[in-house]
């Protein structure tokens, strides 16, 4: 043989330099190694990308995303130095100034207000990962309005999770997948969790395990899945409540569990006439009470060795006292959820509710195993084993972005916590610092003092209407109305309303905007055409009726165009940050974790990280936590902060290498290497749970002791599941007439009807409806994060714009072909897009994907970029008000109890059109602050 | 020489899992970056930030739809590189032996230096595995990363092309598939591996994983039915919650 | 297929050159001196301007002489062989006729035999390529070797020759047309086969791997003009055969032979045109698209 082949080199260098720190391409925050190479002038650049294999999240993985991070840190739309508004606002017309006019201007808008009123400062964020931060800040400011993007992302998730079982799914729990047998997913929009989702249900795969996929769109982890059910949109509670009626009803339920860890046996007063009526019986200290069944006796639920009766019902005085397994098998065992009675709402037929019904409870109980840990539970009793359920659950943002989302994510925990899947081997697992109940978090603040601090945090967990953020006079305190008899239990605020609302001067007008990383005035909005006229809306003197808008972004987004004045932020690889034990850490199931983010490259522009500036910022406005005893700036910067600042003594942002020398883990005082100690240990922190306490967290004495010493707790805080979440309840008896704090009357019979204390499912506010009769829906590109991809020149081709996604049998009755376009319209708007056909997508509705259609001129993208002319948003067709009703007020379009933005309730019809040159409505141009991009791109680091 | 090695030393190829794959570009966007930073010249992007922006990629994921005669239309992502068929008709046809097939692995690759750009190869791929990159004017295809899998400056472990090395969902494996006592040749046999194309008779050495059945779960018992009530309402069933508590 | 006007142009104008090329080294037309010249220098306008044409596609022109080295497997090298031995025999050749009024008759028929053989490599490196069924033929060959026997025959002045081989490049032509038309359906090549997801169900392109365009769609996947492709057969045909025939038939003229030679030209063009633009890449099957 004489075969001839050049010789390669096999070992070429990969890089000069490995630095490794945190991915910011979406929410997930995975590991990544940066490699290093330095260039023809010596300068070290970013190479490649690739996941860390040592880091808790990603194990060495990186999505799409990630790995086309180095054309998102040399994007041509990255802003170059601070700017001020010269043209008209939505005009994009500004010129560059230096940083220390752009701090002085800022500082003169929001002085002022500080000292006068501070409430007229609205701080919202957006895809911040930094909110203990800036919440502090915001704090510190005095205002009470602050909030993140939670309101308009998942609120509902969040909310319904740490209501019932203390812990949310998410960044919050994942699945027991070495366990588990059976994974059931629930909802559109497969991002959260990104990558462990994904290395999750390619583990269970492996093994074989069953993945059923509840959702009307295959795509993605559906396409995947062994069994989809494509279910009719916004009736994922009305599925599950059914499931639980056929689990109930075929006695298929874990009532050991149930009795032990769960308020099924807590006594509910049933005396219709009692200010108490629905509520907890308590003892003295507040404990909820249950019959021992082993001595009959009433006591409180966490006695040594009582032993709750699901059964057993109490007489206090006349008034029986009834466990609330008893409400359960009334509400549920009725005939309103037998699959029969539900199948065609869902487009399920009955028989298959009951196969999916009869597969969980065969997994969950006939699969069910042992592990050989033993533990020790919060009533001292000790558990040779840990029983494992190998049922998981996970649920994405589609059944919460519903206006009955958050009945619906507590139907699915109930459904979780009746088979006694939650915190066992084979489950749903908490990671630290979760489990936490709702009574451990914060409640909301709204205390207002002009040129003070507000009197606490601004978000929590409302426990009834004594908590609401209700100025004196019952009005909102707030500006986006949270906390309110409209959305009382809001707990991550209503990001969605604040434009609104400040245009409307309803409940009051505001001064000053301030916002970071939220693009605002285009994919982040509803009715985004309407929000752009808000923003540039003039009173009758001529002035904004915002009056000032300020803007932090590292990127030429279209919310740029509507500040006045821009604070440009850095790249992710440009930034110090921390991914907080206080905020939403990157823990696993087994581990508490944080991580960090720093410069593995200096700018090149002239920009600074965000949390530097209002570092920068606070200490300009004199606010308590960001000036020394002097007067001078405490923290130089965000790195400062993140190693110095302590929110109680020895607890930080970072949970690792604490202490002088850096050996003390949660607690101890700031080490000034610990940045250090961080980036030499892979830019994270990682502390494991030990073996027997791995599961069944929320009562397990050695779990609840490690917590403590870890300082994610002052005292061990063990729980009860609420399965009847009584805060709820407690609006409903407002909402009856008892107590001081009244809703408004046209608020009782709707706070009545949804806030029922146990899961319910309703049909969604359909005024207005008529004759819109196909749900339109979105979703979020795996390889795209919002609108940030749509600059990165490699996910661009991925997805350079969206078609609408029409099921077949409405490409036939409409007479639609690929390629086709076709009028959307809904009860607010009307655009007009291409369509494509799909057969693998519920009947009567249509999809397609998140944040792809781009305003010209923003993102450096040339005028005749797909994104600008085919690409589209559905945001045009959702309105953030409901129709109005004839009363004059302005209903919101969220979920009553938590003011989640109810994006998936959309309506609309659609019909032919004739071909279009571009997708409608068209967003006339904005001017581009940064140059032109590059034509062609051929990267490589050594040239 | 584009002559073809009578046989090689190792099939080292890809055996991708398509009843896994879940359609995140994670592995066409690690090959991007991989090969844009490393073997030969970058891969270029052409109006990258303009009306028809189009890059050159070495792998790509389709994805499909299908229909089964009952049931509900599935969906099945389908991620596509170069197969280092054991015939590869790209080789054969190449004029300057810059196409070639290694004979101690069988990784197909191109020499860049000696390539004049004619594109044949790409013709004769029927898989679509080869892009001309506009910028150099040289074919580009999958290197299985060769610069990875020998590289004494990465650990073991990372010892694998990039694409494997990144797939959140485990859906791509990399391994000698000559060898029949391989996890990769297992996996096959196990899980019925097969060629795309066979008709071609390139023989691809890369295989693919079929989905596994799906819509299987059976909606009625022919043994008992389902969920068998214990009482058809609450307060039956609070009858047997009490007996059923006191044996517990 | 994308019609590349390069290749086009290459495997048209070539073809023609070494047909001509073909019938002056048998001798036909033995012409001598300046009239041999002016054969001579169209053939070698025809078959070098088409070889230069064919580098116009090429990433890396500089670097066109390595194509030489491939002999032993690659059709597209042996045709860079062919055609060089070719040129330089048939110089030789027509350095004789030219300068010397020789007619050396091996050098000829050796020269001549090659001519046809670059035309015949030209073809295979077109009919080897399995994954375009339509040109995956023996009927590719012969079509390219007729055409080009047939176009020199007319370019040489040989009138009887020419009408025949016209009409039966003609023929195969409408052969090669008809017969092509089924090679798609006959490879038993489908989505099915392709992603061999066919035994789940009937099998439909989704979404494409990229929004934008690449370059295997540019240069595979070229569906445009189709639908006008039975009207340009005819056109095709007329030009290339019926046109000239007719022409031949009439009482000789140079304004005549002129033009069935502009005729069959076009007509060749079109037919070439109409290779490219209808075969179809398997590949396009990935894509959804033909």
């Amino acid at each position: 043989m004489t075969h001839k082949q050049p010789v390669l080199d096999l070992s070429p260098p990969v890089s000069d330099e490995i630095r490794k720190t945190t991915c910011y391409m979406c929410a997930c925050r995975c590991g990544i190694n940066v490699h290093m190479k330095a260039n023809g002038d010596g300068d070290m650049k970013v190479a490649y990308i690739e996941g860390n294999r040592d880091h808790p999240i990603n194990k060495g993985v990186l999505c799409a995303k990630g790995s086309a991070g180095i054309m998102q840190h040399n994007a041509p739309a990255r802003l170059r130095k601070p700017l001020k508004r010269v043209g008209e606002r939505g005009s994009g017309e500004f010129e560059e100034i230096e940083w220390d006019e752009a701090l002085q201007i800022a500082t003169d808008w929001l002085a002022p207000i500080r000292a006068e009123a501070p409430e007229k400062l609205a701080f919202f964020t957006g895809r911040d990962q930094s909110q203990s931060f800036t919440s502090y800040w915001a704090q510190n400011f005095g205002t009470p309005n602050y909030a993140a993007h939670g309101g308009f992302c998942s609120v509902n998730m969040a909310a319904a999770g740490i209501y019932t079982m203390g812990g949310a799914f998410w960044e919050f729990g994942q699945p027991d997948w070495d366990h588990t047998k059976l994974f059931m997913l629930f909802g559109v929009a497969e991002d959260h969790d990104s990558n462990p989702i994904k290395m999750g249900i390619g583990k269970i795969k492996a093994r074989g395990a069953r993945v059923i996929g509840v959702n009307p769109i295959r795509t993605g982890y559906n396409a995947v899945a062994d069994d989809w059910v494509g279910i009719t949109p916004g009736t994922d509670g009305l599925f599950i409540l059914s499931m639980i009626h056929c689990l109930m009803k075929a006695g298929r339920i874990d009532l050991d569990y149930l009795a032990r860890f769960t308020d099924a046996p807590v006594l509910v007063n049933g005396d219709p006439a009692s200010p108490d009526f629905g509520l907890f019986l308590r003892d003295a200290n507040g404990n909820q009470q249950v019959i021992c069944r082993k001595t009959g006796t009433l006591t409180a639920f966490d006695q040594p060795g009582v032993r709750p009766d699901l059964s057993a019902t109490h007489v206090v005085g006349d008034i029986t006292h009834r466990p609330v397994f008893h409400h359960m098998a009334e509400k549920y065992l009725t005939e309103d959820y037998t699959p029969e009675a539900v199948a065609d709402r869902c487009g399920i037929p009955a028989k298959r509710i009951r196969a999916i019904a009869a597969e969980i409870a065969r997994v969950a109980f006939d699969e069910a195993f042992e592990l050989d840990h033993e533990w020790t539970d919060f009533r001292g009793d000790v558990h040779k084993t840990m029983t494992g359920r190998p049922v998981s659950f996970h649920a994405m943002r589609g059944i919460s972005a519903h206006a009955n989302g958050f009945q619906t994510c507590r139907a699915l925990h109930t459904l979780q916590i009746i088979l006694g899947t939650v915190e066992v081997p084979g489950g749903f697992r908490f990671k630290p610092p979760y489990p936490k109940p709702a009574t451990a978090h914060p409640k909301p603040h709204c205390g207002v003092t002009p040129g003070k601090p507000l009197d606490g945090p601004h978000l929590g967990f409302v426990q009834g209407p004594a908590d609401l953020a209700l100025k004196p006079d019952g009005s909102p305190a707030r500006i986006d109305k949270a906390f309110t008899w409209e959305n009382p239990m809001s707990a991550h605020g209503l990001m969605h309303m604040v434009i609104s609302n400040a245009h409307a001067g309803d409940p009051y007008k505001i001064d000053t905007l301030f916002l970071y990383m939220a693009n605002m005035s285009w994919n982040s909005s509803m009715n985004t055409g309407g929000v752009m006229q808000m923003l540039t809306d003039k009173d009758a003197s001529g002035d904004y009726v915002i009056p000032h808008v300020i803007y932090s972004d590292a990127y030429s987004s279209e919310m740029v165009a509507f500040a006045d004045l821009i604070l440009p932020d850095t790249t992710y690889l440009e930034r110090h940050d921390c991914i907080s034990l206080l905020d939403r850490p990157i823990s696993e199931a087994g581990a508490a974790a944080d991580a960090i983010r720093w410069p593995v490259v200096e700018p090149d522009r002239d920009v600074r990280g965000f949390q530097s500036v209002l570092c920068d910022l606070g200490a300009r406005l004199g606010l308590p936590g960001f000036v020394d005893d002097t007067g001078g700036q405490k923290y130089a910067d965000y790195a400062d902060y993140i190693v110095n600042h302590e929110r109680r003594p020895g607890i930080g942002p970072l949970a690792g290498f604490r202490g002088a020398d850096g050996t003390d883990t949660g607690h101890g005082a700031p080490n000034p290497d610990q940045l250090d100690r961080y980036i030499k240990n892979g830019g994270f922190f990682t502390h494991h749970i030990p073996d027997g306490a791995q599961y069944y967290k929320p009562w397990n004495t050695a779990y609840q002791d490690w917590a403590v010493q870890t300082g994610l707790f002052d005292a061990p805080q063990p729980y009860l599941f609420s399965l009847y979440a009584e805060p709820l309840r407690r609006f409903q008896l407002a909402a009856e007439g008892h107590g001081d704090r009244q809703p408004p009357d046209h608020l009782r019979a709707r706070i009545k009807h949804t806030m029922s204390p146990l899961p319910i499912w309703y049909e969604t506010d359909q005024q207005g409806n008529d004759g819109f009769t196909i749900t339109a829906l979105t979703q979020r590109p795996m390889a795209m994060y919002h609108s940030w991809g749509s600059q990165n020149a490699w996910l661009r081709q991925l997805h350079g714009h969206n078609p609408l996604y029409v099921p077949t049998k409405l490409m036939r009755e409409h007479g639609l072909s690929d390629g086709d376009w076709a009028r959307v319209t809904s009860p607010h708007g009307e655009i007009t897009v291409p369509v494509l056909e799909m057969a693998a997508l519920n009947d009567n509705t249509v999809w397609t994907w998140n944040a792809i259609g781009k305003r010209k001129g923003a993102w450096a993208l040339g005028d005749t970029a797909p994104e600008a002319t085919k690409g589209f948003l559905l945001n045009h067709l959702i309105h953030e008000l409901l129709p109005p009703k004839g009363d004059g007020l302005r209903w919101s379009n969220s979920d009553p109890i938590t003011g989640q933005a109810a994006w998936f309730d959309l309506k609309v019809k659609i019909e032919k059109a004739p071909a279009q040159s571009e997708s409608k409505p068209a967003t006339p141009k904005q001017k581009s602050p940064v140059p032109a991009a590059a034509r062609n791109l051929a990267w490589k680091t050594t040239d | 020489m584009t002559e073809l090695p009578l046989q090689t030393r190792k099939k080292l190829g890809l055996v991708i899992d398509l009843d896994t794959c879940v359609g995140c570009h994670a592995c066409v966007i690690s090959c991007k970056g991989w090969n844009t930073e490393n073997y030969g010249v970058p891969l270029s992007d052409q109006d990258a930030y303009g009306a028809a922006p189009s890059g050159t990629f070495l792998n790509r994921v389709h994805s499909y739809e299908v229909q089964p005669d009952t049931g509900p239309a599935q969906l099945v992502h389908f991620p596509k590189s170069c197969l280092h068929c054991e015939d590869a008709p790209c080789v054969t046809v190449c004029p300057t032996g810059a196409s070639y097939k290694r004979v101690e692995d069988g990784i197909v690759l191109v020499n860049e230096s000696d390539c004049i750009g004619c594109s044949l190869c790409a013709w004769a791929c029927p898989y679509g595995a080869r892009e001309l990159d506009q910028a150099a004017g040289v074919m580009k295809k999958c290197t299985l990363c060769v610069d990875r899998i020998y590289n004494d400056n990465l650990p073991q472990e990372d010892r694998i092309p990039a694409c494997v090395r990144t797939c959140p969902s485990g859906a791509r494996h990399f391994g000698d598939l000559g060898d029949p006592d391989s996890d990769v040749s297992q996996l096959v046999a196990d899980r019925g591996g097969v060629d795309l194309m066979p008709e071609m008779g390139t023989k691809p050495v890369n295989k693919y994983l079929p989905p596994r059945p799906k819509d299987q779960m059976p909606d009625i018992d022919v043994l008992a039915p389902f969920l068998a009530p214990v009482a058809t309402e609450a307060k039956g069933f609070l009858g047997w919650l009490d007996r059923t508590l006191d044996k517990i | 297929m994308h019609p590349a006007p390069s290749v086009i142009f290459f495997s048209v104008f070539s073809g023609l050159g070494f047909g001509l090329l073909f019938w002056l080294g048998l001798g036909w037309p033995s012409s001598t001196g300046v009239v041999a010249f002016v054969f001579f220098a169209i053939a070698y306008l025809l078959a070098v301007g088409g070889l230069i044409a064919s580098t116009f596609h090429l990433g890396q022109p500089k670097r066109a002489l390595k194509a030489f080295s491939q002999w032993k497997t690659s059709w597209l090298s042996r045709e860079a062989i062919c055609a060089v031995a070719a040129l330089i025999l048939m110089a030789v050749y027509g350095a004789g006729a030219v300068f010397y009024n020789q007619h050396w008759r091996v050098i000829g028929v050796l020269g001549g035999l090659l001519s046809l053989g670059t035309v015949f490599t030209t073809s295979m490196i077109y009919a080897q390529i399995k994954a375009v069924p339509r040109w995956h033929m023996p009927l590719t060959p012969l079509n390219f070797l007729s055409l080009s026997v047939a176009g020199g025959a007319l370019l040489a002045g040989q009138v009887t020759w020419a009408l025949w081989l016209i009409a039966i490049a003609g023929g195969i032509q409408l052969a090669t047309w008809v017969i092509g038309d089924t090679r798609f359906a006959a490879s038993g090549t489908t989505l099915a086969s392709a992603t061999q997801l066919g035994g789940i169900g009937q099998v439909r392109a989704f979404e494409p791997p990229h929004t934008g365009t690449n370059f295997l769609l540019r240069e595979f996947v070229y569906v445009i003009g189709r639908k006008h492709a039975f009207k340009l057969r005819v056109i095709a045909l007329l030009l290339m055969c019926v046109v000239p025939v007719i022409l031949l038939l009439v009482p000789f003229s140079h304004m005549a032979g002129g033009l069935a030679v502009l005729a069959h030209v076009a007509g060749v063009l079109t037919a070439r045109w109409l290779f490219f633009a209808q075969a179809e890449h398997v590949v396009g099957l990935y894509y959804g698209k033909r």
